[in-house]
This record gives C-alpha cells, structure tokens and sequence, in this order.
C-alpha cells in the first residue's frame, strides 16, 4: 500500500514533482561536471602551462659549477652529455610525470664561404625506444607550443634547418634557401621561427647535422625537460637546499613525491655528471595556479549544491503546502507523523533520484563541452565521482526537506479538514 | 457502561474563544444522534473532540472505557484509528488515489490492506462498479460514498459524521440517508451533525447546540 502510495503520487501527479527532480539535475550536473573536470584538470592545466617551457635543465655538472660560480659559459675544456642517457630519464621513479624533453648542442656552424652562423642542433619530433622497451615521441614541437613557424619544422634526417626570425633579416636568407656548410652537407631552410627567445637569433636543425659538424657524435650540451610538477612546501625547500640534510622519513616523503625538486634529483642519479636544476619560477606558479583553478572549482561545486538545496527546500515546502489537506487527511485517519514523514521523504528521494541520474549524465556531456573549449581536450569520466555525488545529493534532499519536515509535523488534522 | 460519555468539556480557543462551554453527554451504543444548531455553535468542535481530533480544554470524556483527557496526541491517533470512522464536513479524499486505493488506506495505517474487504465496502455503498476510478472522476456524491466506505472499513465503535449531506443533492442526500439507516439497523452508533431537521427526526435522538452549549435534549415526537 505505501508504495502504491507513492507511485500514485509520482505518477498520477507528476507536475509536482517534475520541478524537484529538475532542480536537482540542475545541482547534480554541475557538481559533477564540475568534480570530474576537477579530477582531470591537473593534467590539463599542466599540460597547458607546459606552453612556458621546460620547467627542469640539465647540464654536465662541471659546466654549471663554472657558470655558477664564475658566470662564464665558454669554457675551451668543454663538458657533454650522452645522447644514449636520455631514455633513462623515463626510468625514474616518476617517469610519467615527464610529458616531453629535448637535447639541445648549441655551437657556430661554419658555411663553405668561411662565415659562422650561431646554431642549435635538437630534436624537432623524435620517436625513441626506452631502455623499458616502450617508444616515446617527443621534441621540440611538444615542448615550445608557442613558437611560430612560418614555412614547415624541418623533418628529421632530410638535412632540413629552421631559421631565427631576427637572424633571418640578418643574413637575407629565406625559406627554401639552401645553406652549404664547409664540412659538404646541405641544409634546407624549411621554416622561419619566431619563438621571442635567444633561438630568434640562431638556426635551428637537427641534432645529428650539429654533432657531425662539431665533430663530437653521441654528445649533447643540455637537455630540457618538461614535467607535472606538485606544488613546493617547506619540506621541498628544505630539500632543494640540500637533500642530505633530511631526516630518513623526510626524506621518503620528499623522494616520493612530484616535487620538482625530488623529480630534478631523480634525473641526476640516472644520468651520470650531470646538474639538474628547476627553472624555478615557472615549475611553482604552475603549482600554484593549479590550486587555484581546483579551488575555483570545489567552490563552484558547492555554491551550486547549496542552491540546488535552497531550491529543493523551496519546492518541497510547496509541495507540502499544496497538499497539506490530502496529508492532514492522512494523519486523521490514523497515519503517524513518522508514517507521512516517511511518505514524502520517499517521493522526493525517488523523484531526486530520478533527477539526479539525468543530471549526472548531463554533467558528463557539461564536462566534455568544458574541456573542450577551455581545454581543447576531452575530459576522462572519473567513476569516483558517482559515490561523491550521490551522497552530496542525498544531503541536499535531506536538507532541503528539513523545513517541510517540520511543516509536517505541526500540520494538525483538525484544522486543515476544516479548511483553516 | 454508556459508550461515549462528556461531563462538563469546555472547549476554549486561543484562550478566550469559549467553542463549547460545559457539554454534558450520554451516548449508548447503538443509539443515533443529531447535533443541530445554527453556524459556529460549536458542532465540528464537538464532533473533533469526540472523534480524538483535538483535546478538550477542560472536563471529563470517555470513549468506550477509555480517558480521552489524559493521553498524548500520540495516543489519541491510536484511538481514533480503532475506534473512530469518521467522515468529514467537506468529502476529504487523497486525490490521486482510486476509490477502492482511498478505502486501503485506511486499513494500511490500521492494520493490514486487503482489497477485498474495500471491494466489500465499496458494494456496501453501492460503488463496486467505480472502485478503479479517482475522486476527479467521481460525482460529490459517490464521493462522499466513498468516504463512508472508509469509515465503515475498520468496524469503528462510533461513527461521526459533520454533515455528511451538506453538499448533496436530493437524490445523493437519499442514498446517504439510506446508508444510515442501514447501519443504525445493524446496531452502528452514529453521530451526526446536521442542519436539516428532517435529518435530525430520523435520528433516534437530537441535541442542539448555541454558542457552545446544550440548549435542550429532545426527543423528537
Ligand atoms: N481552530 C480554531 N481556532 C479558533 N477558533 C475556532 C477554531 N475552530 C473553531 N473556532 C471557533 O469556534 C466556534 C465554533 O466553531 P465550529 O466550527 O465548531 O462551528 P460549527 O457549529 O461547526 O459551524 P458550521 O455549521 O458553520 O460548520 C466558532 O466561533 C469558530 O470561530
Ligand atoms: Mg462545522
């Protein structure tokens, strides 16, 4: 009987409750867009603010020490890397935390008619295989989404080379150009970059062409690394001073954690003689604006759950001084206060439900419509989400039933039957 | 022992509006009775206090052995679900349920649903054909016989009804009438307030109610 009850309720007077279950969807498909866009924007917005460049150098170890110390930068002893170490930087312990890198040799290249031009070999898109076995594209192109090229990237192995926007108008060279260096390869001129940086000024090509032209095969000067980054603590500070000052639990915490520090420490236990140093700046404000931008979110969540609540309550409270007569009724023919209380709290969790469902799958379809025009990306379903929601849910509906609650529980029999 | 018995119940307002005012009653089982009296005598009042809607504000009541004075609403919801039928001054239906669903109810909150038995107290009043059809779909008379049905469901001791043919036409006012009769004939003890002095003389017994208080018994001739 309770639930033929019920179901008379929903169904024969749907309209009543068609509005609850609206507000929820309402509430409900904006929480959950908003939590799973929250989930999945760390990587997003990482992503993104990998548009400002590496956030980790690394250097031979005795080149940063001169730099560091005496501020030079050519020295005529001059320190290399092993290209062959670079798969070993997705080794460490938080190798997925890396999203690209690229070598970088820099160097005069010398053409046939004797001139020098200030060149950089590296990586435009480059597929390695990694120690682990797997491949692993990566280069210039992923890491520099801001550089403007007018013409193409040079394709790797076709002897192609980008020009410096600046050096360019220099030298009068333009795309197409071919370059002859006094060793006998050709370089094509495939592009014309403007990047706002030291590069403007320099030709860019591969790192092979530059390692055969300065003659030391397998070295590389640098290598920029790109990685997701947790925002630094005391802790990290602490640790970036100098990491043997931890205590041994510290320590683990630190190790184990996406500080750019502990992920800069990581690099240089692989790669032999080398420095890792965090372009600072950047790596933190990445951090930082992550915070904010999950932050933003969480509040945007529980403004909307709060006025999803505010509307319920306004709904419900409607809905049972619409029928106070039909549920004054109820009371007079012997139904208890728990018994009417239990009723309606019944329809509206059914009819919340109801919304709540469609309001979740419109907030899958809200997230993706976020992603991608704030991210230009889809956004992964974070199954998480489903638990958080429902018991959000089922808060706002208790809440927001509190009033009509006590609504009911003053309702008096003999008063409503009789029309006062 | 008599069924219903008010010594002395006053019933007072807001604490100045004085509804009934020193009511002394006797009700044996199986009589009928008529309260009369003109408007805002304080006839739903009685029959709300009667039918353990509202405590008295002062006096003495009892229903079928038991003190309605000293016992909590909690209490009283008890006693008016098994020894009350009640039908009201306005046909009170929950309006999105079927006929034969509004008599269930009834039993629901008292004991047990059994559509049979509705089914049964459904023909009783001659609604067996419109048992799967809503109060919206019922004429105010079927209506009312449809709350009849309800408050025969659960063999109440005492009947109460405020003017069960106040909306009524003639030919509904027959059939309800009729419904009365037969249950007094079969040893129901009804309460009926009424404005209709035809009514009142079909009753075994007539009170009239002004301002609050028993103007005379009568036994009509
Ligand atoms: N809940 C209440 N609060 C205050 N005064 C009330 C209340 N209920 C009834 N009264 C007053 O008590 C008096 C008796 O009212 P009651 O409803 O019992 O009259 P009645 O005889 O049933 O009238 P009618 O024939 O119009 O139905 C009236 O003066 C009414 O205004
Ligand atoms: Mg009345």
């Amino acid at each position: 009987m309770f639930w033929q009850m019920v179901k008379g309720a929903l169904v024969r007077q749907s309209n009543r409750f068609m509005l609850i279950a609206l507000t929820v969807a309402l509430g409900v498909s904006l929480a959950s867009a908003m939590l799973n866009v929250m989930f999945d924007v760390g990587d997003k917005v990482n992503r993104e603010l990998k548009a400002y460049g590496a956030n980790i150098t690394v250097t031979p170890k005795n080149a940063a020490l001169l730099r560091d110390v005496y501020g030079l930068t050519n020295s005529s002893a001059r320190e290399f890397l092993n290209e062959s170490d670079l798969g070993k930087i997705k080794t460490i312990f938080w190798t997925n935390n890396i999203v690209a890198f690229a070598p970088t040799l820099d160097g005069n290249l010398i053409l046939k008619d004797g001139s020098e031009l200030p060149a950089l070999g590296t990586w435009f898109e480059h597929t390695m295989t990694l120690p682990t076995g797997e491949t692993f594209s990566t280069g210039e192109i992923e890491m520099k989404s801001w550089w403007q090229i007018e013409g193409a990237y040079p394709v790797e192995g076709k002897s192609e080379a980008l020009i410096g926007s600046k050096l360019a108008i220099e030298k009068n060279i333009h795309v197409g150009d071919v370059l002859e260096l006094n060793n006998g390869d050709r370089l094509t001129i495939s592009g014309v970059l403007t990047s706002g940086g030291d590069e403007d000024q320099a030709l860019l090509t591969d790192l092979a062409v530059m390692q055969k032209a300065l003659n030391v095969p397998g070295k590389i000067a640098s290598i920029d690394i790109s990685a997701i980054t947790t925002p630094e603590n005391d802790l990290a500070r602490k640790a970036a001073a100098n990491p043997d000052m931890l205590s041994q639990q510290e320590r683990e915490i630190w190790y184990c954690t996406a500080y750019v520090s502990a992920i800069a420490y990581q690099i240089e236990e692989v790669i032999g003689n080398s420095s890792a140093r965090p372009v600072r700046q950047i790596a933190e404000s990445e951090g930082k604006i992550l915070d904010k931008t999950q932050l933003l979110m969480l509040l945007i969540t529980v403004l909307s759950l709060m006025s999803a609540a505010l509307g319920v309550s306004n709904l419900v409270s409607a809905n049972i001084m619409e029928r106070s007569r039909e549920l004054g009724l109820l009371k007079a023919i012997g139904a208890t206060n728990l018994g009417v209380i239990l009723l309606i709290l019944t329809e509206i969790f059914i009819a919340g439900c109801i919304g709540g469902v469609v309001g979740y799958f419109a907030g899958l379809g809200l997230a993706q419509v976020i992603g991608s025009t704030v991210f230009g990306a889809g956004i992964a379903n974070n199954v998480v989400v489903i638990p958080i929601v429902s018991v959000l849910m089922v808060t706002v509906l208790l809440v927001g039933s509190v009033p009509a609650i006590r609504m009911l529980l003053q309702l008096e029999p003999a008063s409503v039957l009789h029309g006062r | 022992m008599a069924l219903l018995e008010l010594k002395d119940v006053s019933m007072i307002y807001n604490g100045k509006v004085r509804a009934l005012d020193h009511i002394n009653l006797t009700v044996e089982k199986g009589d009928w009775l008529a309260i009369m009296g003109p408007s805002g005598s304080g006839k739903t009042t009685l029959m709300n206090i009667i039918g353990c809607m509202d405590h008295a504000t002062e006096g003495a009541i009892t229903l079928d052995g038991i003190s309605l004075m000293d016992v909590d609403d909690e209490k009283l919801t008890t006693i008016r679900r098994e020894k009350i039928g009640m039908v009201f001054q306005q046909f009170h239906l929950v309006p999105y349920l079927t006929a034969v669903e509004n008599v269930m109810v009834a039993q629901y909150y008292h004991s047990l649903p059994d559509v049979e038995e509705a089914m049964t107290a459904l023909k009783r009043v001659g609604l067996e054909d419109r048992a799967s059809h809503l109060p919206s779909q019922l004429s105010g008379g079927e209506q009312q016989r449809v709350c009849i049905a309800r408050a025969l469901i659960n063999y109440p001791v005492l009947i109460l009804a405020d003017e069960p043919m106040g909306n009524l036409d003639e030919a509904n006012q027959n059939l309800v009438m009729k419904i009365f009769h037969e249950l007094h004939d079969e040893g129901h003890t009804i309460i009926t307030v009424t404005h209709s002095p035809e009514v009142g003389r079909e009753a075994g017994r007539c009170v009239v109610l002004e301002h609050g208080r028993i103007k005379e018994p009568t036994t009509p001739t």
